[in-house]
């Protein structure tokens, strides 16, 4: 029997490691444009000690290992680029702490964003974490490796803001903590220990997360979406200005679209509205509508869109219905709020040229202190050329990011080596030797963040 | 291009100016109302434009059949005085554009039920008072081709109706259908008002949804039972522009057994529901609107109303949760009907 398949099997047990080409086909591929990748075995670990066993065989193979969460990053972050090992980390998805009293989770990193949500729908419904814009399928520990944000992006940032605790799997096999649970304590804080934060944003390619201890948030009894609108792209900026000012919102997104028609040359802000009461709902509505937007209103520029929808997240994935074939995969990237305007007029262009109708959508993180701004496009699946023109129009969308001074998010193969194609070559030489150091053999991931 | 047919001299020689003088958004005397209806025939500024809140009752108010909303929304549009913001108007032009394929065109031999842009209300629709018609427009992704357009009057946009409204009459008159019965006010406005107004030609013969019920509830009503609820009824805007249908509120709850709430803001009275006056561009507009609707809920549960009847899908979306969070029941006229003949509502 093949040596690895062998061993494997001696450490996830036989049901749980294929090799038989019909399964190694559905991970081959993601939901985006990339090509398929095979790899050679699947195996889906139950704890972090299988994790670490795999990887010391692994060295000494000298085979490739890639984490796989929920596998929607569209951008094939999660493909095996050199064959190897895909380690679905799906099982390992066991809630082993809430501690309302300190406002935090533990929670092993397969587990998904809806199992985290349900489980605190039923065990502590005045408590919520941030769930990102992917489906609820998308795992906790994925979602952090891509450095992800969603759900209270905008009062807390990115969910790799909102951690107070990791166990992570070297790619030499040892297992590590940081944080306050490192030195025996509760997973209550990642601070104020030494930084050693290597991990979040490497898509998997430092070492392997496996346990993680999140922040939760109060979570209002009242939760709706009211939506303004407004023509003018200019004006985007400084209503989200006026609005992170004036502090009422618990969410907010920008966003156009060609289709539906409605939506075509409009900007419409998402305002997520929480309270506890009627009255604070209704106290929120004022200070944004009556009085910083009333401006807007009056001159005729800008409109209360819709009020008291049921709230929502933005679903870019539905832009895969513009075209026939359901394909769809976006440009995500960190930009000033005050790009927005170019954002919008440079990413329509693009679409046109690639005869996409444009979708975009601006989420604000902090206090404006950035947005997640993001560009999709549509693809038929079973056309080759639809494809040729969304992946061409992704990398022209790359550049279009580094060239209004923007940073991709999750960048894809391409899109990372354009980056590290303008960094600062001492940061480069940093990251080369962090790689080096901590995934000697380079078997993690490889093909991603690899510094020449 | 389409013209309003407005009788201006009826319009001078008018000694009340109902239209006006009973707006319940404007305070007006006769004289002011006089000079201000003078402005608007000669196509110039006036208040009126700036504070009409678009409720349509004027329409009805009007004792000579004169159109004097029409002529309002058609100045509005001339003088780009707008009622709402601008981005609103472009979005709300927009959204009936439409974007899947156009519809199948399946002949109707007998009697349509016209469902217009509220395809996912079918459910509202079933059951043994609506088996003698054959659905229209049950398709979301199709049902704006069957749009009436008539939504701009809210937009100050007689000309979008005008360009588009033809259409969809070309859409609705292909399925062949002896009779159309249309299940909002709204179409049904367009096609028995607002259509002859302009002197748009409507090739098939339009019935309100009310009559129908009442027709369909007479031939059974051996098998309804009184509902004895006391019940309050939300009177749309479009039903301003079929008066002659209004009365058949009050006759299908004598037929079903339900008492209609003696209330101050009933029938002419009636006050808007406040989906359009929420985004209007006037200072205060959102404020405005709470506070009518709480005007207008306070009267119902004042009057004891257990429900709060709506024939039309838009004020259900904006009161019906309102009403609810007050106790009382928010329904539509068909599900009420149904009831009284022992259907449950979807």
């Amino acid at each position: 029997m093949d040596k690895i398949y062998s061993a494997l099997t001696q450490i996830v047990g036989e049901d749980y490691v294929s090799n038989r080409p019909e399964e190694l086909f559905t991970y081959s591929k993601d939901l985006g444009t990339s090509p398929p990748q095979f790899p050679e075995y699947v195996a889906a670990p139950r704890t972090a000690e299988e994790v670490s066993r795999i990887v010391r065989m692994a060295n000494q193979e000298k085979v490739a290992v890639v984490p796989l969460g929920g596998g929607m990053t569209l951008a094939g972050l999660a493909l095996p680029l050199r064959g190897g090992i895909v380690l679905d980390l799906k099982r390992m998805d066991r809630i082993i702490e809430l501690n309302e009293k300190a406002r935090y989770v533990v929670i092993e990193a397969g587990a998904s964003h809806g199992k985290l949500t349900a489980h605190l729908h039923k065990h502590a419904p005045h408590l919520m974490h941030s769930e990102p814009g992917a489906p609820p399928a998308a795992t906790i520990g994925g979602n952090l490796a891509i450095h992800g944000q969603g759900d209270l992006a905008h009062p807390y940032g990115f969910n790799s803001d909102m951690l107070n605790g990791l166990e992570v799997v070297l790619p030499t096999g040892e297992i590590c903590r940081f944080g306050s649970c490192a030195i025996g304590c509760a997973w209550y804080t990642l601070h104020p220990l030494p930084d050693l934060g290597l991990f979040l944003g490497w898509n998997g390619s430092t070492g392997i997360i496996t346990k993680v201890s999140l922040r939760l948030f109060p979570c209002k009894k009242f939760r709706e979406m009211d939506i303004f609108v407004v023509e003018d792209e200019t004006l985007i900026p400084d209503v989200l200005f006026a609005l992170t000012h004036v502090g009422m919102a618990e969410d907010l997104v920008a966003w156009s679209s060609a289709i539906p028609p409605f939506a075509n040359e409009l900007h419409h802000i998402s305002i997520n509205i929480t309270g506890d009461s009627k009255e604070e709902m209704e106290f929120k509505r004022r200070q944004i509508f009556d009085i910083k937007l009333s401006k807007y209103i009056r001159d005729g520029v800008g409109a209360i869109g819709a009020v008291a929808q049921p709230s929502e997240r933005p679903q870019i994935s539905k832009s895969a219905d513009w075209k026939k074939g359901g394909g769809f995969e976006y440009v995500g990237s960190i930009m000033p709020v005050a790009a927005y305007p170019e954002c919008y007029r440079r990413g329509a262009e693009i679409s046109t040229r690639h005869d996409i109708p444009y979708t975009v959508l601006g989420r604000v993180i902090g206090a404006a202190h950035g947005m997640m701004f993001s560009w999709s496009y549509a693809f038929n699946r079973a056309d080759d050329r639809s494809v040729q023109h969304a992946r061409d129009a992704l990398h022209e969308t790359d550049d279009l990011v580094m060239e209004l001074g923007g940073t991709i998010w999750k960048p894809a193969v391409f899109g990372q080596q354009l980056l590290m194609s303008r960094m600062d070559p001492n940061t480069l030489q940093m990251m080369k030797k962090v790689k080096t150091m901590l995934d000697p053999n380079g078997i993690m991931n490889p093909g991603n963040w690899e510094v020449a | 291009m389409f013209n309003l047919r407005f009788d201006e001299n009826k319009c001078l020689a008018c000694e009340t100016h109902d239209c006006l003088t009973r707006c319940q958004y404007m305070a007006m005397d006769i004289p002011t109302a006089k000079a201000e209806m003078e402005k608007l025939i000669q196509g110039r500024e006036s208040r009126v434009l700036h504070d009409c809140v678009t409720c349509y009752a004027c329409e009805e108010y009007c004792p000579l059949g004169n159109h004097p909303f029409y002529l309002i929304v058609t100045r509005q549009e001339e003088l780009d005085i707008l009622p709402l913001p601008s981005p609103l108007i472009k979005r709300g032009v927009q959204m009936a554009i439409p974007f899947r394929g156009e519809p199948e065109i399946e002949p109707i031999a007998g009697r349509a039920l016209n469902m217009g842009v509220f395809s996912m209300l079918v459910p509202h629709v079933q059951g043994r008072l609506f088996e003698d018609v054959t659905l229209m427009s049950t398709d979301s992704r199709k049902m704006f081709h069957y749009f009436c357009q008539l939504m701009y009057l809210h937009f100050g946009r007689t000309s979008v109706i005008n360009e588009r409204l033809e259409e969809s009459i070309a859409t609705i008159a292909a399925h062949g259908a002896r009779e159309v019965i249309h299940f909002h006010d709204e179409c049904y406005g367009t096609y028995a008002s607002y259509a002859p107004a302009f002197g748009i030609d409507v090739p098939f013969k339009s019935v309100h949804l009310f009559e129908y019920l009442y027709e369909r509830l007479g031939a059974m009503q051996d098998d309804i039972k009184p509902l004895n609820y006391k019940v309050a009824y939300q009177r749309p805007c479009s039903s301003r522009l079929s008066p002659d249908k209004h009365p058949f509120v009050d006759k299908l709850f004598d037929l079903i057994g339900v008492e209609h709430v003696q209330r101050e803001f009933v029938d002419e009275n009636a006050l808007c529901c406040g989906s359009t006056i929420m985004g209007q561009r006037r200072e205060g507009s959102r404020r405005f609107c709470l506070e009518l609707q709480q005007k207008n809920i306070d009267d119902m549960k004042k009057a004891g109303a257990q429900l709060c009847v709506f024939n039309c899908p838009a004020c259900m979306q904006t009161l019906g949760k309102p009403v609810a969070d007050a106790g009382i029941m928010p329904i539509f006229m068909s599900d009420l009907c149904r009831l009284a003949i022992g259907e449950k509502s979807p």
